[in-house]
């Protein structure tokens, strides 16, 4: 039980580690700031792409979409960090790390938002039309505010998903939480650093969690 | 850690693309390894698969059983492995628990933490199919007789899996990619094998192949996903 508290729960250690792990927690926060606006704005995208009925389009819409679903983001991560310098093109950390992500996430926002327009009758849309809205007026004032509604919870899912993702940045050492968690813990022999990131991580996305089961058990109940 | 870049200086673009991303030569050196790692990678997602979805539904089937201070425990179980990235999960297992003597291997690891995800998730989307079966369903089930038990494996579940296979199945999906994760603890998966035969042999072609792997193994999981959301969309 001493072993315990001292290797895992080292008061000292937490001290000492402080303020570099809430170093790490700022970067996992702007990371996500930046990754999460932009898997939105590239699922939309998508759907609103996919709206357009257009045969040949939508065949390259599901391509890239069922392509980067089947990947592990590690994977796409990876191969982008390592594999950019031998197209002679220097990604900084950053960058390579937000592409990976974007891949992964706006494909996966994608298939949501797109659930969400199916989900709005195509009556809406012509009747909107019909009082002379354009289509651009309609799909924004009309359908994306319903769709999105409908499908917010699956939207909150995802959105913690890709918070835990940025965790991965950690192997290409983008120093954020996790990278600087275990940077202390190899300095410190000691494991105190990993388990108060992921006390961190858990204090972050437990509301999150929590408001989920109750929008999920909600959406349930109106079946 | 910029990978090393191997690359004859006196070759023109396309050469120097065609070289390093699709080198023959390279790719019969490492294909071998790379295969041994999709066999990893398949086997760990086996067993991810069922570890998960088992415990995912002993926990819902046991919070059925409405027994305060157990739900109490399952709800805080799926709560926090639903809430930590996989991979904080891995590296703590690996890393953190030597430290009180309880080493295991990054197979174990993987497999152990990959699997407590799946079970949290999975024990959640059972439990809000139990809970989207008419109550007096239940009901009825109890007045022919039938137990609490009984009732739950003859009437309640069989509806209640059926509702859960969309959400189920992508939620798999998504857990299973994480067997990547394992490279980060050095298991010789595909990742693992690949990025290491790529930067051993300062060239992209195993990243290349590995990639092509992890296509022939979950490109058909992404169609699967997509029949099964047209066969049992929930009703919206």
């Amino acid at each position: 039980m001493e072993t315990l508290l001292t290797v895992f729960f080292n008061v000292e250690i937490m001290k000492k580690v402080w303020p570099f792990l809430l170093q790490g927690l700022g970067m996992t926060v702007v990371l996500s700031l930046v990754v999460i606006p932009l898997g939105l704005a590239g699922g939309l995208g998508i759907a609103i792409l996919s709206s357009l009925q257009r045969r040949w389009l939508n065949r390259v819409l599901i391509v890239y979409v069922d392509f980067f679903r089947a990947f592990p983001p590690l994977v796409l991560l990876i191969f982008i960090y390592f594999g950019f310098p031998f197209l002679q093109i220097d990604l900084p950390k950053f960058a390579a790390v937000a592409l990976g992500f974007f891949l992964n996430t706006s494909s996966y926002f994608g298939e949501i938002f797109r659930a969400g327009f199916e989900s709005i009758p195509r009556g809406q849309l012509e009747a909107a039309r019909s009082t002379g809205l354009t289509r651009w007026q309609a799909l924004v004032s009309v359908v994306i505010p319903q769709a999105t509604r409908n499908v917010l919870p699956d939207l909150i899912s995802n959105t913690l998903e890709v918070i835990k993702l940025t965790s991965l940045a950690s192997v290409v050492a983008l120093p954020e939480l996790l990278n600087n968690a275990r940077q202390a813990q190899a300095l410190t022999y000691n494991a105190t650093p990993v388990v108060l990131a992921a006390l961190m991580y858990l204090l972050l996305l437990w509301p999150i969690v929590r408001l989920l089961s109750r929008l999920e058990h909600k959406s349930i109940a109106l079946h | 850690m910029n990978p090393v870049v191997n690359v004859p200086p006196t070759m023109s673009t396309l050469d120097r693309f065609l070289f390093s991303f699709f080198n023959p030569d390279i790719a019969g050196r490492y294909w071998k390894a790379i295969a041994e790692g999709f066999v990893t990678t398949t086997w760990l997602g086996v067993t991810v698969i069922i570890t998960g979805l088992v415990v995912g539904l002993a926990l819902a089937v046991a919070r059925a059983q409405h027994v305060k201070p157990l739900n109490f425990c399952i709800i805080v179980f799926a709560d926090v492995f639903r809430a930590l990235p996989p991979l904080v999960i891995i590296i703590i297992l690996f890393f953190a628990f030597p430290y009180i003597e309880m080493a295991m291997s990054a197979f174990t690891a993987t497999w152990l933490s990959l699997s407590l995800v799946l079970a949290a998730f999975a024990e959640e989307i059972f439990w809000a199919g139990i809970l989207a079966v008419p109550k007096g369903q239940w009901e009825a089930a109890r007045s022919t007789g039938m137990s609490r038990l009984e009732t739950l494996q003859h009437v309640v579940l069989p509806q209640a899996v059926r509702m859960t296979v969309p959400p189920l199945t992508n939620r798999v999906m998504a857990i299973t990619k994480g067997t990547a994760l394992g490279s980060v603890v050095a298991l010789h998966e595909i990742l693992n094998v690949s990025s290491s035969a790529s930067s051993e042999s300062g060239n992209a072609t195993p990243l290349l192949v590995g990639a092509c792997a992890y296509l022939i193994l979950f490109i058909p999981f992404v169609w699967f996903g997509r029949w099964i959301e047209t066969r049992f969309a929930w009703k919206r």
